[in-house]
C-alpha cells in the first residue's frame, strides 16, 4: 500500500489521436468518426449546474475494454477497466447532474468499438450521453486510459482525452475522465481529481480523539497524518498541495503549524505564547492569514509562509477571525463581532477599507471566498447552523442547507460544490458532507470514522 | 429572552453549587441544603486538610475553594456576582501559596462556530485571569488556554451548554 500513497506522482494528460501516434503509442485501431461536433448545429447536450432543479442526464459508462489482458501492480487491465467505469459512474452520479446506468448491466464493449459506438444499442438504453474508453498496460510500466464522450442522439463525439498514469495513480485516470465529461457537458471547471484534508473524529464528545487525515474527494486512498495525541483543527491545503496548514494543541500550546505531506514533518509558524488559529494560505502560497488572541482580544494577521514577524491587519476590540483571501489575493473576507454579533466583513489585503457585507439577520461565520471569485460561502447561525452563499458585495444571499449543525464550508476547486461539517444533535457526532450550489444535492462523503473541518484541495495537475 | 437568560444563569448556579465540594461561602444555601457533614472544614486554612492532602496542592485547592469553575452567560465573558464570589475565594487561596502557578482553561458551548469559540474561550480565560490579577494575584503566575468547544462536559441541551460556558482554574503541580 505504501507505494499507493507516496505523494505526487506524475499524471500525463494527452489528446488522443495524432499526438499519441507521434509518440509511438498507438491509438485505438479504429479511426474517429468523420462527423465532428463543429458540423452544423452545436451539440444539444448541456447540463445546468446552478439553475433550478433540472432532471439529471441519463448517461452510460460501460466497462472499459483492454486490447490485451495484462497484469499490473494495480491489478489486471480487464479488472481495472471495470473499476475505472465504476469510479467514473460514481463521480458523475455524486455530482447530482447525471443518472448513470449500471455499468454491469450494459453492453460489453470490445476494444475496436471504443471509437465506433453501437449507437443503435445505446439509443435503446435511454442514455443521452455515452462514455467509452480503454485501458492498456504500456511497456514502461505505466497505464494509458482513453476516455471518449459521445452524444447518443446526434451520434457524434463530444470529447476525447487520454491519460498516462503510474499504476499507483490509476484511480486518478477515472477522475480525470469524469472531469472531462463534466466540464464538456456543464461548461464548469473540473473537480473530481482532487483531495480533501479533514479531521477524523472518534470517541464521546467530551473525550474526542482528533486526527488529521487526507483522502481523495470520493473517500478513496484514505490516510491518517497525525496520531491523535493532540487535538488538531481546521486544516487547509497549500495551493501547491505539498503542505497543509492547521492548528494543533501539541504541548498544550495551541498554535498553527504547517504539515509537509512529503516528509511528514510539522513546523510551528508563529512563535510566542499567544493563541494562534484559523490559518489559511494566500492564493500564491506566500503568506498565511491567521488569527491571534492577545489578552482576550483576537485580530487578523498575516505572516510569511516560512515564518517570521507577523503583520497585523485588523485592530478592533472584538473577535476578528475566519479570514479568507479572494482568489486574486487582493481582498480578504472575515468575521467579526465588533458590531455585537458575528458578521461578515470584506477588506483590502493590507487591512484597509473594512466594510460589513452581511445584513440578512442572524449571525454569520467562517466565510470562504470561492476560487472563482463570484461567491462567498459561510455558516449562518439562525435557528440551526446552515451553509449559505452570497456575492462578495453581500447581495444575493442563498441558504443551501438546513440542519442542526452544518458548519465550516470549503469550496471544490471549480467553485460549484461545497464540502462542510455536519454535526448531530445530542451526540455531536461529526460527518463530512457536500452540497452543490442548487442546494438540492446534499450528500455525505464517506469517511472511516467521524469527520469534521473538511478542506477541499485544488484540482491535481 | 431576559427571563430565559435568568433561568440559564440560575441553572448554571445550581450546577456550580451541586459540584462544589463544600458549602458555598457566599451564596445563600440552596433550598433544602443541609449543614455540612461534621468534620468538614469551613475555612480555607483551618487545618482540615491534614488528611493526607498537601497544602498548596491541586487537591488542596479543589477542597478549599467554593469551585474551580466559573460560568458565563451566552456569548458573554462578563464576570457576574456568582463568578466574583468564586474567584474571590480562589484569589484568597492563591495568596496563601504565592509560589503556586495556575492555568485557566476557557471553554465555550457547542452552539458556536469552532474558530469563534476558540477566541471566546480565550476571552473567558482572560476575564478570569484579569479578575484574579485585580485581586492581587501576580498575573505572571497565571497561564491561559482556550479549548473553544473542543472539551465540552458531554451533555446536550440548554443546561449542558450553560455548564460548558466556563473558565476552570487548574493548579499546576
Amino acid at each position: 500500500m505504501a507505494k499507493f500513497g507516496s505523494g505526487l506522482l506524475g499524471l500525463l494528460c494527452l489528446m488522443l489521436g495524432t499526438p499519441l501516434a507521434a509518440q509511438g503509442v498507438a491509438p485505438p485501431p479504429v479511426a474517429a468518426p468523420a462527423g465532428d461536433a463543429q458540423d452544423g448545429a452545436p451539440p444539444p447536450l448541456e447540463v445546468d449546474v446552478t439553475g433550478g432543479i433540472s432532471a439529471p442526464m441519463p448517461i452510460a459508462v460501460p466497462y472499459l475494454p483492454t486490447p490485451a489482458v495484462q497484469s499490473t501492480p494495480a491489478g489486471s487491465t480487464d479488472a481495472l477497466g471495470r473499476q475505472l467505469a465504476e469510479i467514473i459512474t460514481n463521480d458523475l452520479r455524486n455530482s447530482g447532474l447525471f443518472t448513470p446506468l449500471q455499468p454491469a448491466q450494459l453492453r460489453a464493449v470490445v476494444f475496436p468499438e471504443v471509437t465506433a459506438p453501437a449507437f443503435d444499442y445505446w439509443g435503446g438504453t435511454g442514455a443521452q450521453a455515452l462514455v467509452q474508453g480503454f485501458v492498456r498496460a504500456n511497456g514502461d510500466g505505466t497505464l494509458t486510459v482513453g476516455c471518449y464522450l459521445y452524444d447518443v442522439f446526434s451520434r457524434i463525439e463530444l470529447a476525447r482525452q487520454g491519460f498516462v498514469v503510474t499504476p499507483a495513480d490509476w484511480r486518478r485516470a477515472a477522475h480525470k475522465c469524469a472531469d472531462t465529461v463534466y466540464t464538456r457537458l456543464t461548461g464548469e471547471g473540473p473537480y473530481f481529481d482532487s483531495r480533501v484534508v479533514y479531521v477524523s473524529e472518534t470517541g464521546p464528545k467530551n473525550r474526542r480523539i482528533k486526527r488529521l487525515a487526507i483522502m481523495d474527494q470520493d473517500g478513496a486512498n484514505h490516510r491518517f497524518l497525525t496520531n491523535g495525541q493532540s487535538i488538531v483543527l481546521t486544516p487547509r491545503f497549500a495551493p501547491n498541495q505539498q503542505s497543509i496548514v492547521y492548528m494543533s494543541y501539541v504541548g498544550d500550546q495551541p498554535a498553527i503549524y504547517v504539515y509537509d505531506l512529503g516528509s511528514g514533518r510539522q513546523r510551528r509558524v508563529v512563535s510566542g505564547a499567544s493563541l494562534t488559529f484559523a490559518p489559511r494560505f494566500s492564493p500564491d502560497g506566500r503568506y498565511i492569514l491567521f488569527s491571534m488572541a492577545q489578552n482576550g482580544n483576537t485580530d487578523l494577521y498575516r505572516v510569511s509562509a516560512s515564518g517570521g514577524q507577523p503583520q497585523r491587519l485588523t485592530n478592533s476590540p472584538g473577535i476578528d477571525t475566519g479570514g479568507s483571501y479572494s482568489p486574486d489575493g487582493r481582498r480578504i473576507v472575515f468575521e467579526s463581532d465588533r458590531g455585537g454579533t458575528q458578521q461578515l466583513y470584506v477588506m483590502n489585503a493590507d487591512g484597509s477599507g473594512q466594510q460589513r457585507i452581511s445584513f440578512g439577520g442572524g449571525r454569520y461565520a467562517t466565510p470562504v471566498w470561492s476560487p472563482r471569485g463570484d461567491l462567498i460561502a459561510f455558516t449562518k447561525i439562525s435557528g440551526g447552523f446552515k451553509i449559505g452563499v452570497m456575492s462578495p458585495s453581500g447581495s444575493g444571499e442563498r441558504v443551501l442547507t438546513d440542519a442542526w449543525g452544518d458548519e465550516g464550508p470549503s469550496w471544490a476547486p471549480n467553485g460549484r460544490v461545497i464540502t462542510y461539517l455536519r454535526s448531530a444533535q445530542g451526540s455531536g457526532g461529526a460527518q463530512v458532507w457536500s452540497v452543490d450550489l442548487t442546494g438540492v444535492n446534499a450528500r455525505r462523503i464517506p469517511t472511516p470514522l467521524g469527520g469534521s473541518d473538511p478542506s477541499w484541495g485544488p484540482i491535481r495537475p | 429572552m431576559a427571563s430565559k437568560t435568568t433561568i440559564l444563569m440560575l441553572g448554571a448556579a445550581l450546577v456550580v453549587a451541586g459540584c462544589a465540594k463544600k458549602r458555598p461561602e457566599v451564596l445563600p444555601p440552596a433550598p433544602g441544603e443541609t449543614a455540612p457533614p461534621a468534620g468538614t472544614g469551613t475555612g480555607i486554612n483551618d487545618g482540615s486538610v491534614g488528611t493526607g492532602v498537601v497544602p498548596g496542592s491541586a487537591e488542596d485547592f479543589r477542597r478549599s475553594v467554593q469551585s474551580d469553575t466559573v460560568n458565563f452567560a451566552l456569548d458573554s465573558y462578563d464576570i457576574d456576582p456568582t463568578a466574583r464570589a468564586i474567584l474571590d475565594g480562589q484569589a484568597t487561596w492563591l495568596a496563601q501559596y504565592p509560589n503556586v502557578r495556575v492555568t485557566i482553561e476557557g471553554h465555550a458551548d457547542e452552539r458556536g462556530t469552532r474558530e469563534y469559540n476558540l477566541a471566546l474561550g480565550d476571552r473567558r480565560a482572560n476575564s478570569a485571569k484579569n479578575y484574579l490579577a485585580a485581586r492581587g494575584v501576580d498575573a505572571g503566575r497565571i497561564t491561559t488556554i482556550s479549548y473553544g468547544k473542543e472539551r465540552p462536559l458531554g451533555g446536550s441541551g440548554e443546561a449542558a451548554w450553560a455548564a460548558d460556558r466556563r473558565a476552570v482554574t487548574v493548579v499546576i503541580n
